[in-house]
């Protein structure tokens, strides 16, 4: 059982590098930092290991 | 038992170090040195519940996390089938505090083996926790002393997770009893040291203590008193009241404190600006109520710049939401026209600021207004 639900994962991207994730948790839009140690990205992370999450390109 | 009758006591030269007047008051004449620090003992930060940044009340279900309520006080991870419940800021607490945390079971649950209520979940950086020297043979005890009332009788289960430099998780358990419904009762819970494993030395999580409020056999079947590997089966042992077994029952707890030691001291109050400080570290509110207006960049039609700097510092780079002057989430709104013009991107959120850049969806021709939360929770 999740304890996020992760509904949408996009990067942003700054002169073609990521900087953050764009993401909807828990019905909530937010900027996620690219930091193992912020709740949000490591279960971003951890539901893309297990295959329910894809963080899409930055645009 | 023996009764001493003295009112000096003095050292081997004939020096006073202790005089005691006909009111009981003791003096120490040659100074005063604790085994235990007096001050900052409390390794709980809002512990008397009285700091809410998110709001005093919140109808949510059985989700985890952070909720509306007192700050730092987060809901564990439920499996609770139906059940939901409504968490709060109560102004009912006891003698000495002004607020408690109350969680009231709005929709019971049907009861699943599975099932495991946990309404509050304290994480502790493993960095505060190294005088503890766990993992040596001198590990400290530490010792839980908290107020807690609920409409359920009967035993609860405190569940106690420790992570090492490994990343391996050791877990045990104690009980504390509720013998009167709907009363205020004070309790105390004595952990030993863990000997077997440290306590990683960083910003991440290091102690993770759970209240349970009524837990499916899945959970209690394994004994867990003492240190041990981490196994669910014995994750909540002891436990038998339920909580979410009836409707509109509640638990409310207070005056958390955790202190190194066997012994609970009072309860060390701090003042709202400290505890709000502290708590800023892992959530904080900047420029609500239109304090912060940004404009455009110099060579960038859609981007704000010179974003502001967090209060303090956060525990990890935090996760930012924008909200524009009405409140409108992903929106910033123009200073004069009020109109909403959407996030695209925050770059780069640090611990240090909210961010290097904005991009809004719109060109900026005016000045736009904002407030912006950031979420480094445990």
């Amino acid at each position: 059982m999740n304890e996020m639900n992760i509904t949408s994962a996009q990067y942003i991207a700054d002169e073609g590098t990521n900087v953050s994730v764009k993401a909807t948790i828990d019905g909530t839009e937010m900027f996620v930092p690219l930091d193992p140690a912020n709740r949000h990205y490591a279960e971003i992370m951890s539901q893309v290991e297990a295959g329910t999450l894809t963080i899409q390109e930055a645009e | 038992m023996s009764t001493l009758k003295v009112n000096t006591i003095q050292d081997t030269t004939g020096n006073d170090a202790l005089t005691i007047d006909s009111s009981g008051n003791v003096t120490a004449s040659q100074g005063f040195v604790p085994s235990t620090q007096l001050s900052h003992r409390n390794l709980i930060i809002n512990g008397a519940m009285q700091v809410a940044q998110r709001g005093t009340s919140t109808t949510s279900a059985n989700t985890a996390g952070y909720h509306e309520g007192p700050d730092r006080m987060r809901r564990s991870e439920s499996q609770l089938g139906s059940a939901t419940f409504t968490r709060e800021q109560s102004t009912d607490a006891p003698e000495g505090f002004s607020y408690s945390l109350k969680e009231t079971t709005t929709t019971v649950s049907a009861g699943y083996a599975s099932e495991a209520y946990r309404p509050l979940n304290i994480r502790i950086e493993g960095q505060n926790l190294q005088h503890l020297a766990w993992g040596t043979s001198a590990a400290k005890s530490i010792t839980f002393s908290f107020w807690v009332k609920s409409s359920v009788t009967g035993t609860y289960s405190m569940t106690f997770l420790s992570y090492d430099s490994s990343d391996n998780t050791d877990i045990i358990t104690n009980t504390y009893t509720i013998s009167s419904a709907n009363t205020w009762e004070y309790k105390t819970v004595t952990i030993s040291g863990n000997t077997n494993a440290n306590i990683r030395n960083t910003n991440e999580s290091g102690l993770d203590i759970q209240w349970c409020a009524g837990s499916g056999s899945d959970y209690t079947s394994t004994d867990s008193t003492s240190w041990g590997d981490l196994a669910t089966e014995g994750y909540h042992y002891g436990q038998t009241a339920n909580v979410c077994g009836t409707l509109n029952a509640t638990w409310q707890i207070t005056g958390v404190q955790l202190e190194v030691g066997s012994v609970a001291t009072p309860f060390e109050h701090r003042s709202y600006g400290e505890e709000l400080a502290r708590c800023k570290r892992y959530y904080e509110v900047l420029g609500r109520g239109g304090d912060w207006t940004g404009d455009r960049a110099y060579n960038h039609s859609s981007r704000i710049v010179n974003l502001p700097y967090w209060a303090v510092e956060k525990r990890a780079d935090p996760s930012v939401t924008v909200y524009s002057n009405y409140g409108v989430s992903g929106s910033m709104s123009g200073y004069s026209s009020g109109t909403e013009n959407a996030v695209t991107a925050v770059s780069d959120p640090s611990r240090y600021s909210v961010g290097r850049f904005i991009t809004l969806t719109n060109s900026i021709t005016q000045p736009h207004i904002g407030y912006f939360v950031a979420d480094s929770e445990l």
